[in-house]
């Protein structure tokens, strides 16, 4: 970010993005009914909530890819944004290396279609940045899954975003793998990144984040992990009654026990021991 | 030695090697795009609904560049905004509007009866008639798509590996599209005589695809594919004189042994990046 937008962006409170009574709708299905959003500097927040509940759909607003039917999407002035797609819509087998997939963050400014010298140091820093320096030549679909979703982080980053939109960043993703993303994302965060994301992983994501919105076509719920992820909050956003448990000061969210396999002996419970 | 060279005694077919071999470079560099937006049914059915401008366009006696030129931009602008908007699937749509511009032509063909240039050599392809002003009219599209391939990569690029993004990172996608669509109709109004409509579809797949199994990226693909069609237009039409069949068989067959060449050379890897294409 240069100095003078930084120290711009700086000086004001006013938020970096914000959705005032927004609805969206494919065809005649509403997907986002009078959704109140507002995205500040150095947020992080998470939305979560069932398929169809218009994650992606907020995402995208925010992103100014799909436009609403009504209601009003605010930018501030000069915001840069970063998206990071969903893995899952990504084509793997397309022709694409690390390095030329992180350089199509930089469409305008330069008509050649090589890198020149600026270019290259900016991607190897950002790369290296990732702990993913040593991979530019390789192409996209020999990667793990931390390293695939590293590279379009890189590519977001690459135009310096103020705020990076996630879709799913843990989507599919391993244990360590999800550890390795949250890590990266606080790190971000920390540099002075707002982040948005989705996610459908109330347990290894959301609860760990510090603030979350739930939603199901409309805002059930805004706050931090503790005051959202609640029996009642997750019943309306979900339409199934979760358990909450709390662990090490964060929720823990359990399905209830299924009482017709229980019953039939298909389930064993496990029975709780020690404390 | 002296029986390959004999045919370049011939001023036609001197012309009909220099358009192969452009035409087999115009091919095989648009084909790359054609191929990784599954787009290879657009430009199979773009082929047939162009021959309707070139039936129009003989009867009429209008500048056969201009004619099919014409139907074919105007047949290209539509098929790219019934699929963008997904007004209708996108195989219906081609199907509607190419189907009825290539019976369209036949009809006017069957009613008229055949004018100017050959029937046959609009639909299989022929280097009889290819005169000095082919040549200049398939080096300047040639050029006209080159670049803006080259100044346009980028874009391009995005455009075609992740176009929802792109579109949100200030790309005019729909620009680009439509850009597109326009080089794709232009390439084939120039290369139909010496390819035939019912062939170009081949030599806009068959390079791109043997060049993707030969590398991940996406710049060399671009030069592999450009180079493999020219080949494949210059050893075609030479042995489309040899073997007495028409150029646009002879080019085909040409690319389709060396897909299965390299298909069988790079095994499994090869096949694997292969399954980037989702051919329509």
């Amino acid at each position: 970010m240069s100095d003078s937008r930084a120290e711009a962006l700086r000086l004001t409170d006013e938020p970096l993005l914000a959705l005032s009574n927004v609805t969206c709708a494919y065809g005649s299905k509403a997907v986002l009914t009078d959704v109140d959003l507002t995205i500040g500097k150095r947020q992080f927040t998470g939305i979560v909530g069932p398929s169809g509940s218009g994650k992606t759909t907020a995402l995208r607003v925010l992103l100014g890819a799909v436009a609403p039917v009504r209601g009003s999407v605010h930018r501030r002035a000069g915001v840069r944004i970063g998206y990071v797609p969903q893995v899952e819509t990504v084509n793997w087998n397309f022709p694409v290396t690390v390095g030329e997939c992180v350089l199509m963050a930089r469409t305008s400014g330069r008509w050649l279609p090589w890198r020149n010298a600026a270019e290259r140091a900016e991607v190897s820093d950002v790369l290296d940045r990732l702990g993913i320096g040593d991979l530019t030549a390789r192409h996209i679909r020999e990667l793990s899954g931390g390293q695939q979703q590293r590279v379009f982080i890189a590519r977001a980053l690459l135009g310096q975003p103020d705020v990076l939109l996630m879709d799913e960043p843990t989507s599919g993703v391993d244990v360590s793998t999800r550890h390795e993303i949250l890590h990266l994302l606080e790190d971000l965060h920390h540099d002075g990144l707002s982040i948005v994301l989705t996610t459908h992983d109330l347990n290894g994501l959301a609860s760990h984040l510090p603030h979350l919105i739930c939603l199901n076509n409309s805002v059930i719920g805004a706050g931090t992990p503790i005051e959202v992820l609640t029996v009642d909050v997750l019943e309306r956003t979900y339409g199934a009654r979760m358990e909450v448990l709390q662990h090490a000061g964060m929720p823990v969210i359990l399905d209830q026990p299924h009482h017709r396999m229980v019953a039939a002996g298909d389930v064993v419970p496990i029975r709780r021991t020690g404390t | 030695m002296h029986n390959l060279l004999r045919p370049y005694d011939f001023e036609f077919f001197r012309n009909g090697v220099i358009v192969a071999t452009i035409s087999g470079a115009l091919c095989g560099l648009i084909g790359v795009f054609v191929v990784l937006k599954g787009m290879s049914y657009i430009g199979h059915g773009l082929s047939h609904a162009i021959f309707g401008g070139y039936a129009a366009s003989a009867l009429l006696g209008v500048n056969f560049i201009l004619g099919a030129g014409t139907w074919g931009i105007a047949s290209a602008l539509m098929i790219g905004g019934v699929t963008r908007r997904k007004l209708i699937g996108a195989d219906a749509a081609i199907g509607v509007i190419t189907t009825a511009s290539f019976a369209l032509g036949l009809a006017l063909f069957a009613v008229f009866g055949r004018r100017g240039r050959s029937f046959d050599a609009a639909l299989f392809g022929s280097i009889l008639g290819v005169g000095i002003e082919d040549v200049i009219a398939i080096s300047l599209v040639t050029i006209a798509v080159a670049l803006i391939v080259f100044f346009g990569y980028r874009k391009l690029l995005f455009t075609t590996f992740d176009p929802d993004v792109a579109d949100a990172s200030g790309v005019s996608t729909a620009r680009v599209e439509a850009l597109l669509m326009v080089m794709l109709a232009a390439s084939i109004l120039a290369t139909m005589q010496i390819l035939g409509v019912t062939l170009i579809a081949a030599t806009l797949v068959i390079p791109p695809t043997v060049a993707r199994m030969l590398t991940n990226s996406f710049s060399r693909m671009l030069l592999i594919s450009t180079a493999i069609g020219a080949v494949t237009g210059f050893v075609g039409m030479n042995l489309s004189y040899h073997l007495d069949v028409q150029s646009g068989p002879s080019i085909v067959l040409v690319g389709a042994a060396m897909f299965a060449i390299v298909f069988v050379f790079t095994g499994a890897r090869g096949r694997m990046r292969a399954n980037a294409f989702d051919v329509h």
